[in-house]
């Protein structure tokens, strides 16, 4: 298989198939918490594809530069989160002097993600599945937009819902969950788009 | 008989699964056996015990500015043993859990502790809380898995309990089984707790 069509295939697999919240289960907590209103999910997304692209590079190259050549792979977890709870801080300060109306849309979002399991998730499973730089970015990125499209076709949903009579016992979270439920069947359609 | 409470609390009142709705990434992922459930739950509750215990130990030596990054390292910590002991001992729970196991360091019930119960109370009562808080986190898993594998797979623990001619829906072992699950059951626990008065 020649690199673009692998490329492609990782593409299509992380925003579609193996999409990181309903096939996953990954980023659920910002995914049920920041997906009331369709404005709000558009800025969590959007930070998070940032911050996400980001690590998924900087994790790769600590991996094989650092971790790998001193034989300290076990510290892996701890070097990760170090280094994604830094970065975080780090583009969270960057924003704030450069584009003063991007931190105005990201800002409240930017803490939130340090504890957003999709960052450290893929960030692990790149090294797992042993992609090479270019794939890393790859996956890193497919999974963020694949994470936004969740997030912003459920707030959508859930706008809607605001005005519909649901029972008492369902209103708030389980009811969101029973929805995230038909919408992670309507993306099990997807399975057979990659062999 | 305070402390007893303390136990109890994590348990009902502020049963992490169903009540404070925290760590559902692992909640949703790891329940379609109820192994796996019994693993993470495990795994769970012993990063959650140690790092109450120490960060009630340090909590005056760490200055309040680098608390959450101090929190993170002690977690990270214990999940880095947990992930050693498993690899070591239980190779077959290591592999179904897979990712999971190095995320329970995101796992914001365990950060949520730290926060507001560690860091403001002595060792054993913060002992006791990462015990009560690991017991309702476990069954909390234990409960949602159960029903997927039933009714999944027909099996509970790999034991066959629905009989031969249960077709399994293989739809409760997929991701929405897993989102249909929890809902469910959290409506369930919600109208429950409303007739007993809205006070459980």
């Amino acid at each position: 298989m020649d690199g673009f069509t692998r490329i492609m295939l990782i593409l299509l697999s992380s925003i579609l198939v193996n999409n990181f919240v309903l096939s996953r289960f990954l980023g659920i907590c910002p995914f049920l918490g920041v997906s009331r209103k369709v404005e709000t999910a558009v800025g969590m997304g959007a930070a998070v594809t940032f911050v996400m692209a980001l690590a998924s590079v900087i994790t790769w190259l600590l991996q094989y530069y650092v971790l790998v050549p001193l034989h300290i792979e076990y510290m892996q977890t701890i070097a990760f989160i170090l280094v994604i709870a830094a970065l975080v801080q780090f583009v969270e300060m960057f924003i704030k002097k450069s584009s003063p109306t991007l931190y105005q849309s990201l800002g409240v979002y930017l803490p939130l993600i340090t504890t957003n399991c999709a960052v450290l998730g893929v960030a692990i499973l790149n090294i797992n599945s042993q992609y090479n730089l270019i794939e890393t970015l790859i996956n890193g990125t497919g999974g963020a937009l694949g994470f936004m499209l969740a997030i912003v076709l459920f707030a959508g949903i859930r706008e809607r819902m605001d005005t519909n009579d649901i029972a008492k016992s369902f209103l708030g979270f389980p009811i969101a969950l029973v929805t995230a439920s038909l919408m992670s069947i309507a993306f099990l359609g997807f399975q057979g788009l990659i062999k | 008989m305070k402390l007893f409470k303390v136990i109890t609390n994590g348990i009902f009142n502020e049963n992490p699964t169903f009540r404070l709705v925290l760590g559902t990434c692992p909640t949703l992922a790891v329940t379609t056996a109820a192994v796996n459930a019994l693993g993470m739950g495990a795994a769970t509750t012993f990063v959650l015990v140690g790092s109450n215990v120490v960060i009630a130990m340090l909590k005056n030596f760490i200055p309040e500015q680098v608390r959450i990054p101090a929190f993170v390292v002690v977690i990270a910590s214990f999940v880095t043993v947990v992930q050693m002991l498993l690899k070591a001992f239980l190779p077959a729970l290591n592999e179904s859990l897979g990712i999971f196991i190095p995320l329970i360091v995101v796992n914001c019930i365990i950060l949520a502790r730290a926060e507001s119960f560690a860091s403001k109370n002595k060792v054993i009562p913060s002992l006791l809380d990462g015990i009560g808080i690991g017991i309702g986190f476990t069954l909390g898993l234990l409960l949602i898995a159960s029903v997927r594998e039933i009714l999944g797979n027909g099996t509970i623990f790999g034991i066959s309990v629905m009989g031969a001619a249960y077709q399994p829906a293989l739809m409760m072992i997929l991701a929405p089984g897993g989102f249909l699950v929890f809902g469910v059951m959290m409506a369930l626990v919600n109208k429950i707790s409303s007739k007993k008065g809205g006070n459980a």
